[in-house]
């Protein structure tokens, strides 16, 4: 970590997480069997991302992956939803993504006391996108995507 | 150049009386200086705009072009000092041939409105570049969509310059009777080659629009020498206030064209069956304009003028060349598009950085650039890219700034290798 020393005001918003999940995305590929997919875009800055979702016979999400590229909170928003996402019901993924959205423009997460708790304190190192405004839809461009996906809207848009 | 003019050259620009002329650049932002190399999406203002505005609404100002009274009088004559002021600018030949519009998405949405249809005929063809802003774009497409015009774009090379051999190409069927094109790129800095272009459009039947955005800061502009038939500058990105702008036209071609929006100040008679116009400008002048904007505009344009052209434009050349070098060092770093004749805006990519994480960490740095697609998304597609960070120079930029963009761009590097 040759430079990163000498940035550590840099460090509330590039923590070690997203700088890994930013270079290293996690399922960041097309699901060729997805149920569900939709396209996110944020037509100001141009970061396009694509969610693919597979269902499981119980209605849970089985696997999530993503698409797209774009800066590093915004990948590793992504990467980290389609790990934090699998697993959970349309109705748990959904306030996963209000409790992100909250999280990313307020810094405050009053979700990391309820039942996504411990996801919450996975995803809380994007808290730090609420002192940039101009950052906040890096962070939930994703999540936007991942809730048309299982409104079944084939696109979200941040504007 | 001749002996004379080599021993006539003037000096420098004195770049630290100018930024004392402003005062923003004293700002500290998030604990550091303010190093402010946003300026082709806005420029700071010098304290000569901001007391001209001030002093108009302390001591000066009521609605203008019809009052009786003396303060009505007074503030038209400052209003219409503008128009002055943009006429020696451009080196128009008359000052009814300078219109005020918003800025210059207005200027050219009046263009697409009055002209494009009240001249150009379904099928006439308009051309514009792969290097327009969104603003020399979306305005002829909704005139192609509405009106049926053909639009055409004439491609950009490598380097970043117009491709003059596809441009004449396009000219050859005479379908073509508008050529809509920027004077300076401003994502790539190109100045395209406006006498060619204006001897093509010409031959061909063509009219010529030049979007003059970001050329009227760093160059002197004679519309006349230059030859085109319209010319488009906003006034915030010439140090003055937001929301005026001028497009100027040929009297001959701005009498022939409809008005844009209708009601007060536009209007010579008007009774219920049927309205007459007022004489251009005024026939495009519709409502109170921008008074107070106008009043900065004049001072801006006098402020920019004192400067010395010539000054301005060495100084630019300077900064971009230093800018070009200073980056070329940093492995990783991109430079968009190489043309021969290039101001002052410098768009570049870092290797495994997005462009919004490049911008986010200078800014923590006190350095403002803009990232993203500069409204110019096709240009971006051209050069395959989704984004770029983008420096760009004023009069009040110094050669340390451009050093210390080019040492925090390293550390950039670093912090994400």
């Amino acid at each position: 970590m040759t430079g990163a020393a000498a940035f550590d005001e840099l460090r509330d918003l590039y923590q070690e997480v997203i700088l890994d999940h930013g270079r290293h995305p996690r399922n960041h590929r097309r699901l060729a069997d997805a149920d569900r997919s939709a396209k996110g875009d944020n037509p100001m800055c141009g970061d396009r991302v694509e969610v693919f979702l597979r269902l499981g016979a119980d209605g849970r999400i089985a696997e999530a992956s993503f698409e797209g590229r774009g800066c590093a909170i915004s990948q590793a928003s992504a990467s980290l939803m389609t790990e934090l996402v699998s697993g959970r019901t349309a109705d748990e993924a959904k306030e996963l993504a209000s409790a992100l959205r909250s999280l990313a423009r307020t810094g405050a997460c009053p979700a990391c006391q309820g039942a996504v708790a411990e996801a919450m304190e996975r995803l809380a190192p994007l808290g730090g996108v609420s002192e940039y405004p101009s950052r906040v839809k890096c962070a939930t461009l994703a999540w936007h995507a991942l809730e048309a996906a299982l409104a079944g809207e084939g696109k979200a848009t941040t504007e | 150049m001749n002996d004379a003019r080599i021993l006539d050259r003037p000096a420098a620009l004195d770049v630290a009386a100018i930024r004392a002329q402003f005062p923003i650049l004293r700002e500290q932002v998030r604990g550091k200086p303010l190093v402010f190399l946003d300026s082709a999406a806005s420029a700071q203002k010098p304290r000569a705009v901001i007391e001209a505005m001030v002093h108009a609404m302390e001591h000066q100002y009521a609605n203008i072009h019809r009052g009786l009274h003396w303060m009505s009088e007074r503030t038209t004559e400052a209003y219409e000092a503008a128009r002055d002021a943009a006429q020696a600018l451009l080196g128009a030949k008359e000052r009814e041939e300078i219109v005020f519009v918003r800025n210059t998405t207005e200027g050219i949405n009046l263009l697409a409105h009055s002209y494009g249809r009240a001249v150009l005929k379904p099928g006439d063809a308009v051309l514009i570049s792969a290097m327009e802003h969104h603003s020399n774009i979306v305005p002829w497409q909704m005139l192609r969509d509405s009106h049926g015009i053909e639009l055409r774009i004439a491609p950009v090379t490598d380097a970043g310059e117009l491709d003059m051999e596809a441009f004449a190409t396009l000219l050859d069927d005479g379908r073509v009777k508008l050529v809509a094109i920027t004077h300076m790129s401003n994502v790539l800095g190109t100045y395209t080659p406006v006498e060619r272009i204006v001897a093509l459009a010409h031959e061909a039947g063509a009219k010529v629009m030049l979007d003059g955005s970001q050329a009227v800061v760093h160059r002197k502009v004679d519309v006349q020498a230059l030859g085109c038939d319209f010319y488009v500058f906003t006034g915030h990105k010439l140090y003055g206030p937001t929301g005026i702008g001028v497009l100027w036209g040929r009297r001959e071609l701005l009498e022939a064209m409809p008005p844009f929006l209708g009601g007060g100040d536009m209007i010579s008679t008007v009774s219920f069956e049927r309205s007459e116009w007022a004489k251009v400008p005024h026939k495009f002048e519709a409502g109170t304009p921008a008074i107070l904007e106008g009043v900065g505009l004049k001072a801006a344009i006098d402020w920019t003028v004192a400067l010395g052209w010539d000054r301005v434009a060495a100084h630019e050349q300077a900064l971009t060349d230093h800018a070009l070098a200073r980056l070329s060092e940093i492995e990783g770093v991109r430079v968009l598009g190489q043309a021969q004749d290039r101001g002052g805006v410098v768009s570049f990519t870092l290797d495994g950085v997005h462009a919004h994480d490049v911008a986010t960490i200078l800014d923590r740095q006190g350095i403002a650039v803009r990232a993203g697609q500069h409204c110019a998304e096709p240009l971006m597609r051209r050069f395959g890219l989704d984004s770029t960070a983008r420096a760009s120079f004023a009069a009040y930029t110094t050669m340390a700034e451009i050093d210390y963009l080019a040492e925090q761009l390293a550390r950039v590097r670093a912090f994400f290798r």
